[in-house]
C-alpha cells in the first residue's frame, strides 16, 4: 500500500469502532473494549509504520506525504481536503498513537473490567462497589464495573478519532472538524457521571468556554480563507501568500492581515488549550473519568490546541524579522508566560490529586505558548511531545491512586473520606510500588529533574531559547514557573506516597490491576527516553554523543531552518537551580505532615493562600461577569420582559382590539342589519301566511265557486280586451 | 232541419244544470253526478259542431269517446274515493269533509 494512503485510514478505525459499539455491540462489555482496543492498536500500527517511513525520506519537511481529494465545489473549482505527514505530524502522530492505545489500554482495568455489577450502581453515577463472597463464605465490599461501560469505549473512540484526523490533516478546514470533534468528545466524557450535577455543570462548562475559543478561531478560518482563497498549509505557507498576507493592512489597530488572523486563530488555541482567561474549564474538566482526563489533557484535546499553533507558526511569525516581537508573538508570548506562572501559582494550594494535575497542565502548555510566542518553535514542539507523555502517564499514575484508595475506603467503610484529597493520602509508597515508581518518573519529569528525565531537556530547551533572544521577561517568569512546578510536584508525591498513612482507608489501598499499571510502565519508559533525543550538542560531555535528533528532523518542517542558539551556562543553572530546589522546598515543607492537620503553607502565606486556593477567585470573577448577566438577560431581560411584557403585550393587545372589532361587528352590523333582514323576511312571510291561509277553507266546493269565478273573470278580460 | 243553436243552447242547459248540481248539492254522490252531466253537455257540443260543420271528418267522434272513456275512469276513481270517504268518517256530506282546512 502506497504511505499516502495508509495515511488515509490511520484515523478511521476508532470511528468505526464508535459506530460498531454504539450500534451493534453495546450489551457486550468484552466484545466492546476488545473492538475499542483493536482499533486504537490498528490506528496505532498505522501510525507507527508512518512515522518509520517518514524517518526514513531525506528533508521530509520539504518532500512530505501528501495526498488530497476535492471535497466540496466552491465558486472557483474544489476545496481540497487531504492527509498531510510532515516531520511535526509525524512526531504528534507517534506520541498521540502511544498515549491513545495506553490510555484505551488503562480504560478497561479503570472502568473495573472483571468486577461484578454494583448493588445499586445507575448508569450517570459512579459505580459505588459490590459485595462479594470468596470461597469461605465472607462477604467483602469490592470495586464494581462501570454501569456504561461500552459507551465509555464508544466515547474515547471517536475522541481518539477527532485527535488523529486533527493531526493528518493537511488544511484548517479538517483540522477545525477535527478539533469541534474532540469538543464533543470533552463534553460526552465529562459529563459521562451526568447524574453528578457537579459533573453536569462541569461539562457544559468545559463546552462554552472552549466554544468562545473556537468562534473566534472559526473567523480566523474564515478570513484566511476569503484573504487567500485556499485552507491547505504548504499553499498559505508559500512565500508568495505570506508576503501578500503581512503586506496588506487588516484595518484594525494596525493589524497585518496575517497578524490579525494569527491573534483570531490563537484565541481558538488559547480556549482550547485552556491558556489565561479561558482556562476556568479545564480543572472541573476533573469531574469525568480519570482516563477521560489523561485523554483530554495530555494526548488530545489541550495538544491539539498547541499542535495548531504551530501548524499556523510560519503564518504567526511571518511578519518576524527575527529581533523584537510581532504584535500577534508579543500576545502569544505574554499569555503563555503569564498563563505559565500564574496556573503553578494556583497548583500550589490544591487539595485534589487531579485538580494539581489539571493546573500543571495548563502551566505546562504556558511554557509551550510562550515558546511559540518567542519564535522556539521546535522548543515548543519538544515540549509538547515530552509533556504529553509525562502528562499522560501523571494523570493515569493519579487514577490509579484514586483507585487503590477508593478500594481501601471500600474495604473499610470510611464513606467520608475523599479518595482524591491528598490529605488523605500518605504511605502509598510499599502499597502501590509499581505507581509509585512511575510516577515518581513523571513527577521529575515534571519537575525537570536534570540530565535523565525528558521534561528537563525539554525545558531547558524553552529556557534556553528565551534566554539567547534576549527575552529576559519571558525567562524569569518561566524560571519561577518552573520553581513551583518542582515545589507542588514534590509536595503532591510526598503527601501522597511518602510519611506514613493519615487515613485507614491509605492504610488498606491497593495496588491496581496490570491493564492499569502496564501502560504506567510504558509512559514511564518514554517520560526518560524520549528525552535523549533531543539533548543540545552544544551541552557539555552528554552533547557530544548526541545528534539532537529531534532538533534536526522537526526543525525541518520550516523553510528556514531554525538554528539552535549558543550555549550558555545561565539557563543550564537556573534550571537545575529550580528543579532541585523546588524538589528539595516540597519535601522539606511537606514530608511530616500528620493526620488532620492543614496545609504547612496556610499561616505564613496568610490572605495570599486564601486566594490561590480558591483560584484567585476567577470562578467567581466570571460567574459575576458573565454567567448572571447571561441569566438575568434570559430570565428578566429576555422572559419577564420582552416575552411577557413586549411580545405577549403585542398578543394581547391584538387580542384585545379583535375582541372589540368583533363586537363592534356583532352589535352595530351583524345584529341590526343582517339579522334584522333576514328576520323581516322571515316574519312577513310568516304574517302573509297567516292572513292568507283564511282562503284554505278545505271545502272543495268553495274552492269550485272561487276557479269559477277565475274562469269567468278570464273569459271576460278576454272577451272584452281582444279586437 | 233543426238548426244548430237548438242543441247549442240544450247543451248550455244542461251544462248549467250541472255546474248548478256540482256546487249547490251537499252530497258527494249528486256532485260526482253532476260533473257527469257538465261532461254530457260538453260531448253533445261535440257532436253537434261535428254534423253541421266537419261531417266528413271522424276527429270529433275520436274526441267524443276519448271524453266518455275518460269520465267512466273518473266516475270510478270518484265513487272509490266517496266510499272509502264513507267508510273512514261516516258521511258523504261535502262540506263536513274539510281534512284540508287550515
Amino acid at each position: 500500500m502506497a504511505i499516502e494512503t495508509l495515511i488515509w485510514f490511520v484515523p478511521a478505525p476508532p470511528l468505526l469502532a464508535f459506530f460498531l459499539i454504539l450500534l451493534f455491540t453495546n450489551r457486550n462489555k468484552a466484545l466492546s473494549h476488545t473492538i475499542a482496543v483493536g482499533a486504537a492498536l490498528l490506528s496505532f500500527t498505522g501510525s507507527m509504520i508512518v512515522f518509520w517511513q517518514a524517518l526514513c525520506v531525506e528533508e521530509l519537511g520539504k518532500y512530505p506525504f501528501e495526498s488530497s481529494i476535492n471535497w466540496l465545489p466552491v465558486a472557483k473549482g474544489w476545496l481540497a481536503v487531504g492527509v498531510l505527514i510532515d516531520p511535526l505530524s509525524a512526531t504528534t502522530l507517534f506520541f498521540v498513537g502511544w498515549t491513545v492505545l495506553m490510555i484505551f489500554i488503562y480504560s478497561v482495568g479503570y472502568n473495573n473490567y472483571g468486577q461484578p455489577a454494583g448493588d445499586h450502581d445507575k448508569p450517570g453515577l459512579q459505580p459505588h462497589g459490590a459485595t462479594a463472597a470468596d470461597e469461605y463464605g465472607h462477604t467483602h465490599h469490592v470495586p464494581s464495573i462501570e454501569p456504561m461501560y461500552s459507551r465509555f469505549f464508544a466515547f474515547i473512540g471517536l475522541f481518539a478519532f477527532g485527535m488523529y484526523l486533527l493531526v493528518v490533516s493537511n488544511n484548517l478546514l479538517t483540522v477545525f472538524v477535527g478539533w469541534e470533534i474532540m469538543g464533543l468528545c470533552s463534553y460526552l466524557l465529562i459529563g459521562f457521571w451526568y447524574a453528578k450535577p457537579s459533573a453536569r455543570a462541569a461539562a457544559i462548562k468545559a463546552f462554552i468556554t472552549t466554544r468562545v475559543g473556537d468562534v473566534f478561531m472559526l473567523l480566523g478560518i474564515v478570513y484566511l480563507y476569503s484573504a487567500t482563497g485556499t485552507l491547505n498549509f504548504r499553499t498559505i505557507f508559500s512565500e508568495e501568500i505570506l508576503r501578500r498576507l503581512v503586506e496588506t493592512p487588516a484595518g484594525f489597530l494596525g493589524l497585518s492581515t496575517a497578524g490579525l488572523i494569527s491573534i483570531l486563530l490563537f484565541i481558538g488555541t488559547v480556549g482550547k488549550s485552556a491558556q489565561w482567561p479561558l482556562h476556568v474549564w479545564l480543572p472541573d474538566a476533573m469531574e469525568g473519568p480519570t482516563p477521560v482526563s489523561a485523554m483530554i489533557h495530555a494526548a488530545a484535546m489541550v495538544s491539539a490546541g498547541v499542535y495548531a499553533a504551530l501548524r499556523m507558526f510560519p503564518l504567526l511569525n511571518a511578519e518576524w524579522q527575527g529581533h523584537g516581537l510581532t504584535p500577534a508573538m508579543t500576545v502569544i508570548a505574554f499569555i503563555g508566560a503569564f498563563t505559565a506562572l500564574f496556573a503553578a501559582v494556583i497548583a500550589v494550594a490544591q487539595n485534589d490529586i487531579k485538580r494539581v494535575l489539571a493546573y500543571s497542565t495548563i502551566s505546562q502548555l504556558g511554557y509551550m505558548i510562550a515558546a511559540v510566542g518567542i519564535g522556539a518553535y521546535v522548543a515548543a514542539a519538544f515540549h509538547l511531545v515530552m509533556h504529553a507523555f509525562f502528562k499522560a502517564l501523571l494523570f493515569l499514575g493519579s487514577g490509579s491512586v484514586i483507585h487503590g484508595v477508593e478500594h481501601g475506603v471500600l474495604h473499610t467503610g470510611e464513606h467520608d473520606v475523599d479518595p482524591q484529597n491528598m490529605f488523605n493520602m500518605g504511605g502509598l509508597k510499599d502499597k502501590m510500588p509499581v505507581t509509585f515508581w512511575t510516577f515518581l518518573i513523571g513527577g521529575f519529569a515534571l519537575s525537570g529533574f536534570p540530565l535523565i528525565t525528558a521534561g528537563f531537556w525539554s525545558k531547558d530547551e524553552i529556557l534556553a531559547d528565551a534566554f539567547g533572544h534576549g527575552h529576559l521577561a519571558v525567562f524569569s517568569t518561566l524560571a519561577l514557573a518552573a520553581l513551583l512546578t518542582a515545589f507542588y510536584t514534590m509536595r503532591q508525591i510526598t503527601l501522597t506516597f511518602l510519611g506514613k498513612p493519615r487515613t485507614e482507608s491509605a492504610k488498606h489501598a491497593q495496588e491496581t490491576t496490570w491493564t492499569m499499571t502496564l501502560p504506567l510502565v510504558v509512559l514511564a519508559v518514554f517520560s526518560v527516553v524520549a528525552g535523549w533525543s533531543g539533548i543540545p550538542k552544544h551541552f557539555p560531555l552528554l552533547g557530544m554523543f548526541s545528534s539532537n535528533w529531534f532538533h534536526e528532523f522537526v526543525g525541518g518542517t520550516l523553510l528556514e531552518r531554525p538554528e539552535t542558539v549558543e550555549f550558555s551556562f545561565i539557563p543550564l543553572l537556573t534550571s537545575l537551580v529550580v528543579a532541585l530546589g523546588g524538589l528539595f522546598l516540597g519535601w522539606l515543607v511537606y514530608r511530616n505532615v500528620p493526620a488532620g492537620a492543614e496545609d504547612p503553607l496556610k499561616r505564613p502565606l496568610g490572605m495570599l493562600y486564601t486566594w490561590m486556593h480558591n483560584k484567585f477567585y476567577f470562578d467567581q470573577l466570571y460567574d459575576f461577569l458573565f454567567v448572571r448577566p447571561v441569566i438575568w438577560f434570559a430570565e428578566v431581560f429576555t422572559f419577564l420582559w420582552m416575552d411577557r411584557g413586549l411580545i405577549d403585550g403585542i398578543l394581547h393587545a391584538i387580542a384585545h382590539f379583535t375582541g372589540v372589532l368583533g363586537s363592534f361587528f356583532r352589535q352595530g352590523i351583524d345584529a341590526p342589519i343582517i339579522n334584522g333582514f333576514g328576520d323581516l323576511v322571515g316574519d312577513s312571510t310568516k304574517k302573509a301566511g297567516q292572513s292568507l291561509r283564511v282562503i284554505q277553507t278545505g271545502q272543495v266546493q268553495q274552492y269550485m265557486i272561487a276557479a269559477l269565478i277565475f274562469v269567468f273573470g278570464t273569459l271576460i278580460f278576454f272577451l272584452y280586451s281582444l279586437p | 232541419m233543426i238548426p244548430l243553436s237548438w242543441y247549442l243552447i240544450l247543451a248550455a242547459a244542461l251544462f248549467c244544470l250541472g255546474l248548478f248540481g256540482v256546487l249547490a248539492r251537499k252530497n258527494a254522490v249528486a256532485i260526482l253526478m253532476g260533473i257527469e252531466l257538465m261532461l254530457n253537455a260538453v260531448i253533445i257540443n261535440l257532436i253537434a259542431f261535428w254534423r253541421y260543420l266537419k261531417p266528413d271528418q271522424v276527429n270529433a267522434l275520436v274526441f267524443a269517446l276519448i271524453v266518455f272513456a275518460v269520465s267512466a275512469a273518473e266516475v270510478a276513481v270518484g265513487l272509490a274515493l266517496v266510499i272509502s270517504i264513507y267508510r273512514r268518517r261516516g258521511t258523504v256530506a261535502a262540506d263536513e269533509i274539510d281534512l284540508m282546512k287550515w
